[in-house]
């Protein structure tokens, strides 16, 4: 579904790579996590996808067409993005935020209006309560529900997620967490998703891609990963978790 | 009370044409602000050079930036006006909106592109919504800005609210300042809160409060303008003789006095006071206004830029024949009176310094303070007075003309360049200096007509009888009539007239 090849992108005429000869396929229906530290490319590479960042080098294709030959303001609208920040628009309603990439691509008000119900119910926020309400007045977590609405309301082709939960607390996290597990598996949603939290992605991951200054040094299943780590950083990446939750077990039994 | 119902008249007309300019102005510096703006948030290398020209107008003087356009465009009146405000309204509206859209969260603006937003429709629907509060901030000072310097677009020949003020300033008409001052104001005030209410409007999106700004907007606009948006037939300001005036009492009356005279000679014709001293000749010149009152000193020096000093018929000779040759104005010839440049001081201390010319002023000239227009101080006569009789005073203040005349009778100052026609110099004991140097020119009265008026039918004949027709006395007692015993400009304008009236039969 989503395809790179060799891609490199320098924001200093090539003295340094933010993302060096990246290699990756997303299969349909994947979740494919880009996991990483702070700095090592993935939020690039995720841009480079939706091209708000073009490349320096290689090829990028989203089903079998490459990137490049396409217009970029149209490519975005069929690619879903979900924000960090979340970026709801303060000044619009939840129903007007929600619709926003329909109306962009010209659809009649009254399929607007019934895909925004459709997916405020979907990403369990009833319509009737929630549709003529601002951003402010929602809990981040609300918030980021709509960010998922919106994302996927003109029924997109892929879904890009820039650390979606990371500005969630972690109860509201691990709740998120599971409902858009869920809603990608019924879905069969393609998915690109970027953290740098392991457990976060040892969970929700189909495959993991894990990334270091740049380049690609481990890619595989969470099982394959743990068991089976290619590198040393991926090593000690995937055993934080269990490192983490032995220690929590240890002061669980008081010694 | 009574005066406050004269001036009231004229309110209805003055407050549409403050209200026309102003709005135009506004209009126009908006557009052309939030314009700019949005260029230089394209274009980021604009934003620095843009906002330092519009700074710079900024800092120019209100009053200076008026006459500055009129410089630029040789016409009096709207245009050299609108554009000095429209300039004037331009930093705070550019700025404001540079800065709101700067400030819009930078991850608003990365998730409207990552939704697939043009720059255009990122604009629209992202960017200025959001900067909206920031913008109508801008439009606001703007606003309030405007609709107070379009009070100094009167001496560049606008009317406008100012007319209450600078002629009341000038004529010690305190009533018609406070009308001027007060209506100019409120003006602002309102429209700063219409202004407001659509913002609220906006920002609460609501549409009944939209609709009822903008009803009240469109009420107080149409309503401010139905005085000259209703054409009242009576007054087909296209055909009238436009007299002018400069901008003293003076120059009021006689402004006036010629309107008048020729409406009852069946000639239509309207005033057009207030006009700076070469605006007038300026407009003269332009075709702009019809006729005014100038001086033959005033020609001879400062637009003939001649230095000696004449005799007064070589002086009308010399500016009549300058004047047609140069310009196609007609000097119609000599009202009668002459108001020249005069040093006075108190009776009582040039009598008791025994002083009664300019020559016995000299030794004590060193301790004494010279009061005089700002207009007195720019002029050869100050010059050439200084030359012949080696003078040199201790200190000279700048001041209005209106206030020196107390100025000296208070004390405040020892000797003042007074204008000999002047009801004051009467009224508050004042000596005037004999001048037996001649260094002050003669200052005959002159009326002047511009070529296509003095072509015109009928209107020789009509202004004919005006000529000869006012004394120094008769000028001096009508002037103080308004200066000293505070009655209007049409009284003067009807005792001056009774006397042409009665003299001719």
């Amino acid at each position: 579904m989503i395809t790179l090849d060799g891609v490199c992108k320098s924001f200093d005429d090539g003295a340094t790579f933010a993302v060096q000869r990246l290699s990756l396929h997303v299969e349909q229906g994947e979740l494919l996590v880009l996991l990483g530290a702070s700095g090592c490319g993935k939020t690039t590479t995720l841009k480079l996808i939706n091209r708000l960042i073009e490349p320096s080098d290689g090829r990028i294709e989203i089903g079998g067409e490459d990137v490049r030959s396409l217009d970029p303001i149209r490519l975005r609208r069929r690619i879903g993005y979900i924000f960090q920040g979340i970026g709801l628009f303060p000044h619009m309603t939840i129903a007007q935020n929600v619709g926003i990439v329909p109306r962009l691509l010209g659809w009649k008000k009254t399929d607007i209006d019934s895909r925004i119900d459709e997916l405020l119910s979907l990403v369990g926020l009833p319509p009737e309560e929630f549709r003529d309400r601002q951003p402010r007045a929602l809990s981040g977590g609300q918030q980021q529900r709509v960010g998922v609405a919106r994302a996927l309301a003109a029924r997109p082709r892929a879904l890009l997620m820039d650390e979606p939960f990371g500005a969630l607390d972690p109860i509201t996290r691990d709740e998120l967490q599971g409902d858009f597990k869920r809603l990608h598996d019924e879905m069969g949603l393609t998915a690109v998703m970027v953290t740098h939290d392991m457990t976060e992605a040892l969970l929700m991951a189909d495959r993991i891609a894990v990334m270091q200054d740049g380049r690609l040094v481990g890619l595989g299943t969470p099982h394959e990963l743990i068991t089976n780590p290619p590198h040393e950083y991926v090593k000690t990446l995937m055993t934080m978790p269990k490192r983490q939750a032995d220690e929590v077990e240890a002061i669980a039994q008081g010694s | 009370m009574e005066q406050l119902a004269i001036e009231l008249q004229k309110l209805p007309e003055l407050l549409a044409e403050h209200l026309r300019l102003s709005l135009s102005a506004l209009g126009l510096g908006i557009s052309l602000g939030i314009f700019l703006a949005i260029l230089s948030i394209r274009f980021r290398r604009m934003q620095g050079p843009l906002l330092a020209v519009a700074s710079v107008f900024q800092t120019i003087p209100s009053i200076a930036l008026l006459a500055g356009m009129l410089l630029l465009i040789g016409k009096i009146g709207f245009i050299p006006a609108l554009i000095a405000l429209c300039l004037y309204s331009l930093l705070p509206v550019l700025r404001n909106t540079i800065t709101g859209l700067e400030n819009v969260d930078a991850e608003l603006i990365e998730a409207g592109r990552g939704v697939g937003m043009t720059p255009g429709q990122l604009l629209r629907k992202v960017q200025i919504p959001l900067a909206f509060p920031v913008i109508i901030a801008g439009v606001r000072t703007a606003t309030v800005w405007v609709v107070g310097i379009a009070t100094l677009a009167t001496p560049i020949g606008q009317k406008c609210l100012g007319e209450f003020i600078f002629s009341g300033l000038s004529t010690k008409n305190y009533t018609a300042v406070g009308v001027g001052v007060v209506s100019a104001a409120g003006l602002a005030l309102v429209l700063d809160g219409l202004i407001r209410l659509l913002e609220l409007a906006a920002s609460h999106r609501s549409r009944p409060l939209l609709v009822t700004a903008l009803l009240l907007l469109a009420a107080v606009t149409l309503g401010g303008l139905s005085p000259i948006l209703i054409p009242s037939g009576e007054k087909n300001s296209g055909s009238a003789i436009i007299v002018g005036g400069k901008d003293f009492t003076e120059q009021f009356i006689l402004a006036e006095l010629i309107a008048t005279h020729l409406d009852h000679a069946g000639l239509p014709a309207r005033s057009l006071s207030n006009l700076g001293s070469t605006v007038a000749f300026d407009a003269l010149a332009a075709g702009q206004i019809d006729c005014y009152v100038d001086y033959t000193g005033t020609i001879w020096s400062n637009y003939m830029n001649r230095s000696e000093t004449p005799e007064p018929e070589e002086a009308l000779r010399e500016a009549r024949r300058w004047l047609e040759s140069e310009h196609g104005i007609r000097l119609a010839g000599r009202l009668g009176f002459e108001n020249t440049y005069a040093l006075a001081m108190r009776r009582e201390q040039a009598e008791r310094l025994g002083i009664s010319t300019i020559d016995d002023l000299v030794p004590h000239a060193g301790d004494m303070r010279l009061g005089g227009s700002f207009e007195f101080f720019g002029r050869p006569e100050w010059q050439a007075i200084r030359d012949s009789y080696s003078l040199t005073f201790g200190d000279t203040v700048s001041m209005d003309p209106t206030l020196m005349y107390e100025a000296a009778r208070d004390g405040e100052v020892d000797v003042i360049a007074a204008f000999s026609t002047d009801g004051r110099i009467a009224a508050y004991e004042l000596k005037v200096l004999a001048d037996p140097r001649h260094a002050f020119p003669p200052y005959d009265a002159v009326l002047l007509l511009g070529s296509e008026v003095a072509r015109a039918s009928g209107v020789m004949d009509a202004l004919r009888p005006l000529i000869g027709a006012l004394s120094d006395h008769a000028m001096r007692r009508a002037n103080m009539l308004v200066d000293v015993e505070g009655r209007s400009i049409t009284e003067a304008v009807e005792t001056l007239l009774r006397e042409i009236n009665t003299r001719e039969e």
